[in-house]
């Protein structure tokens, strides 16, 4: 038996109604909050993702690349392993960068995983604003996520907060050198912060009391981020800025009647990240989250453009929300005597459809299916007759012209197709 | 039960040897002057040894075409570094073969340490015979732009002109070239005794393994010497040599030696050896710089603007289009000699006449993946697609190709002059590909001024010896 690639999914029809469901309820969230569709390539050069600055050591060890076939040069390029840096570089590459530009994508991503249990290929639900630094812009970004983890019918998501910008300004503060310093950012963000603690803190008490009152405790209102600013900033005066910034998100999303838990151990896995981080959870289970990199652009060559942004996972939404099963509100329409009423059966079908039903011809089903209706066609003399049964009740009616079946299914309130 | 045991050919050969035989191992048919991949080993009836080219064992071993296998670490760690989750344990350090690998830099080049090149913006050229190794070096080290160009072998003679860095190995008997200078050390590599995962895991390899662990120790590694690394300066920002005109001509090494210099003898070429620097000979061709490179490395490094002319085989330059269809490289002249036909051979023991008659087999899953050893890996590539040998697997060789029929591989793709060999090792040819012979190859962009002129006397030259002869 063929079998598919290890480490990849096959998407059943099920799973793909669930896949359109989110897709659909997130690109209109999108829409309606102004932002604009674009989709980037999924081969993108390798260099995009090397410097300091993008992807951690650890994701990069586990991008797929290789030369294409005009790679003699030694260029290699990659399965997108993200979103956000492509979206930067076609924000650099082909948009006008005069005002904030608010861009979402629905794209794959490529991780290698080693056991093959977990897809390697992976969907993402990305919105990503370039062009303004403002605290008010990662709320945007937050209460936009937020709406449309809650039009999908998900409740009880939790929004964890943490600030990569405080992590930079205190590990400077410590006076590493840059190379350490990116080092234990990188471990942070691949959510090894007790590790950090162990190795920076060895021997100095006040230190480790300092980083445990940031890293150990969780809060959540601005006035946990005010208390942890007034305990360190006498210590480390630099932290002053981001703790602002931080307290500023923290202030409008309490204002806007938005709750969150700060969590500065919080990992994201990119090294991309210069302010204010977040992640959606639901129970132990990460639904997506984001921040701002107000560095990245600058470090790819487009200037001084300040961004934020945020990713959904849209296959783990996908299995939480799932979507109308379509093939039930679906009609088989068939014909009693195959073969004598074919051409009845296919304008039939396409009047139901021009009516905004879902119309499927029998080509062969046995047995019962899933299809709430059935409609048979009898050719008899030249005149067709019907009879459309509903199988959720067993009623059957015999009728006479395609007005009475669509009278029928009003009255049964049969869904339609929807606007795509 | 069968323990099966792939021992390496070439610089580890004879410390192997001795190891074995110190484990009380009774082997014959595994020494220097040995033509037989296949020692027999007396004391262990129930053992089968094949010898392989050192970088072929750790694939051999983590496929669990054998048992365990004795390699150098540093192709062990080439092969996990790109494939971290390969079926090999490394079981222990042998003692002998010790190896560095370094990164190296042309002393003219101003990289003195390799601090210099984190945060250059310019792409930075490796050249090496560890491509994996080197791009986790290079990611590890966050540079911001690099390439690898892959080697079959003589990294050494790249920087400065043709790469920034090399991944070079060097041993206590071959040091890095004075030329260059070290920068960075990757790995000290020695030999390994390693296994295949699962075999590791159920099968009781203790009585051999006892012997060997026994016997480590006693060999006599080779002292080892003091190697100087280089250190930071404040060196100005390092610069690439500027082209000034010249022409690089890349001549091969190896067995095509020699042909090429008795040609361009009769041309009234000479090239005058450099013992200090054999890779570097000097000519009396005016205005024309001449490397000995491998064979197998100059399409690429011609398509890469390295080099403007290099005398290398049509088998390679396919091998080179078929992966890169558009890369700008081209057949100059058909130079005619060191004839060779690229054949597909099978072990006479199959009942197959074509490569037609894998077809059935293969639908009827008696084959359920067809093994392809090649050295030529893009041209066996083709050729598996356009004979619908599907499915396949293609396992690159690095050499000595034929001791992988039958055991390791169904079918060879390789080059034979006369087929005397093949036919000696049980071999039997089912199909020629093509024929091929030595050519000259220059790149397809255009070339200006001095140099374009020198590139066309050179090549009018060699045309005009073909006439002539």
């Amino acid at each position: 038996m063929q079998k598919r690639c290890k480490g990849n999914r096959d998407l059943l029809p099920l799973d793909m109604a669930s896949f359109r469901h989110v897709e659909d309820v997130f690109r209109s969230g999108c829409l309606k909050w102004g932002y604009e569709e674009i989709r980037t390539p999924t081969l993108e050069y390798l260099h995009l993702f090397t410097s300091t600055g993008t992807l951690t050591p650890s994701m990069l060890s586990k991008v797929y690349s290789f030369l294409d076939w005009d790679g003699w040069s030694g260029e290699r390029v990659v399965l997108r392993p993200d979103g956000t840096i492509p979206t930067a570089r076609l924000y650099i590459e082909s948009l006008p960068q005069a005002s904030p530009a608010k861009l979402f994508y629905v794209e794959n991503i490529f991780s290698f995983e080693e056991t093959g249990r977990e897809s390697r290929e992976r969907w993402q639900c990305g919105a990503e604003m370039l062009g303004s630094s403002s605290p008010s812009a990662d709320v945007e970004l937050i209460m936009l996520a937020q709406e449309i983890l809650g039009k999908l019918g998900i409740s009880g998501t939790v929004l964890y907060l943490s600030h990569a910008g405080l992590i930079r300004s205190l590990l400077r503060e410590l006076g590493l050198d840059p190379a350490e310093q990116t080092r234990i950012f990188d471990q942070i963000m691949d959510g090894n912060a007790s590790e950090m603690m162990r190795t920076v803190a060895t021997g100095d008490s006040r230190l480790k009391d300092s980083l445990s009152l940031l890293f150990d405790l969780n809060g959540c209102s601005p006035g946990f981020i005010q208390n942890v600013k007034a305990t360190l900033i006498r210590d480390f005066p630099r932290l002053e800025a981001s703790m602002d910034d931080f307290l500023a998100i923290a202030q409008l999303l309490t204002d806007m009647g938005c709750s969150y838990q700060v969590d500065m151990a919080l990992g994201k896995g990119f090294e991309y990240y210069t302010g204010v981080i977040f992640r959606f959870q639901l129970g132990s289970q990460k639904l997506g989250g984001g921040g701002r990199y107000d560095d990245l652009i600058p470090l790819m060559g487009g200037g001084d453009v300040a961004a934020c942004g945020f990713a959904l996972d849209l296959d783990h939404l996908a299995t939480i929300s799932k979507g109308p099963d379509n093939s039930r509100s679906t009609i088989l329409v068939r014909a009693e005597n195959a073969g004598k009423s074919d051409k009845v059966i296919f304008e039939t079908a396409d009047q139901l459809r021009q009516a905004g039903y879902r119309a499927d011809l029998d080509q062969g089903y046995t047995g019962t299916t899933k299809h709430r209706w059935i409609l048979s066609i009898r050719g008899e003399k030249g005149k067709p007759g019907f009879v459309l049964t509903d199988q959720s009740s067993g009623k059957t009616t015999e009728l006479d012209s395609i007005s009475e079946i669509l009278g029928i299914l009003q009255v049964a309130n049969a869904t339609k197709t929807g606007p795509s | 039960m069968q323990l099966k045991l792939a021992l390496p050919k070439g610089q580890l050969l004879q410390e192997t040897s001795t190891l074995l035989h110190q484990s009380g191992l009774e082997v014959s048919g595994y020494d220097e002057q040995s033509r037989s991949y296949r020692p027999e080993c007396r004391s262990l009836p129930n053992a089968f040894l094949k010898v392989f080219n050192e970088k072929d064992i750790p694939i051999q071993v983590a496929v669990g075409n054998y048992d365990l296998g004795i390699c150098g670490q540093d192709w062990v760690e080439e092969l996990l570094a790109k494939y971290p989750s390969s079926a090999l344990v490394k079981i222990r350090d042998l003692g002998y073969g010790r190896k560095d690998l370094c990164m190296a830099a042309s002393k003219t080049a101003g990289i003195n340490s390799i601090d210099r090149l984190n945060g250059r913006a310019e792409n930075i050229r490796i050249a090496t015979e560890y491509p994996n190794l080197a791009e986790a070096f290079a990611l590890a080290r966050r540079f911001r732009r690099f390439a690898i160009f892959p080697l079959w072998g003589g990294a050494e003679a790249y920087p400065p002109e043709s790469a920034d860095l090399a991944l070079i190995s060097e041993t206590p008997d071959n040091p890095v070239n004075h030329d260059l200078v070290p920068v960075g050390t990757v790995l000290r590599s020695r030999a390994y005794l390693i296994a295949h995962r699962p075999s590791w895991e159920s099968k009781d390899m203790g009585s051999l393994l006892d012997r060997i662990s026994a016997s480590v120790g006693k060999l006599q590694p080779p002292s080892e010497r003091a190697r100087a690394v280089g250190t930071s300066q404040d060196s100005p920002w390092p610069k690439r040599p500027e082209d000034s005109g010249s022409v690089w001509l890349a001549l091969p090494d190896g067995h095509q030696q020699k042909p090429t210099l008795d040609f361009l003898a009769r041309a009234g070429i000479t090239i005058s050896d450099d013992p200090r620097n054999p890779r570097r000979p000097a000519t009396n061709l005016a205005g024309v710089n001449v490397k000995v490179i491998r064979p197998q490395d100059m399409p690429l490094q011609v398509a890469n603007g390295n080099f403007d002319l290099a005398i290398t085989g049509e088998d390679w330059l396919a091998d080179h289009l078929y992966k890169f269809p558009s890369s700008p490289v081209k057949k100059v002249v058909t130079l005619g000699f060191g004839r060779v036909r690229i054949v597909a051979v099978v072990s006479k023991s199959l009942p197959f006449e074509s490569p037609q008659d894998f077809r059935a087999p293969l639908r009827r899953q008696d084959i359920t993946t067809l093994r392809i050893a090649s050295e030529y890996i893009n041209i066996a590539d083709k050729y598996a697609r356009e004979n619908h040998l599907s499915p396949c697997r293609l396992i690159p060789t690095w050499g000595a190709s034929e001791a992988f029929l039958p055991e390791d591989a169904d079918l060879l793709i390789e080059n034979t002059q006369t087929g005397r060999t093949l036919a000696q090792h049980g071999l039997r040819i089912i199909d020629t590909l093509f024929e091929s012979s030595a050519c000259l190859i220059g790149g397809t962009q255009a070339t200006a001024g001095v140099k374009e002129k020198r590139i066309a006397d050179t090549v009018q030259r060699l045309e005009r010896t073909l006439k002539e002869s």
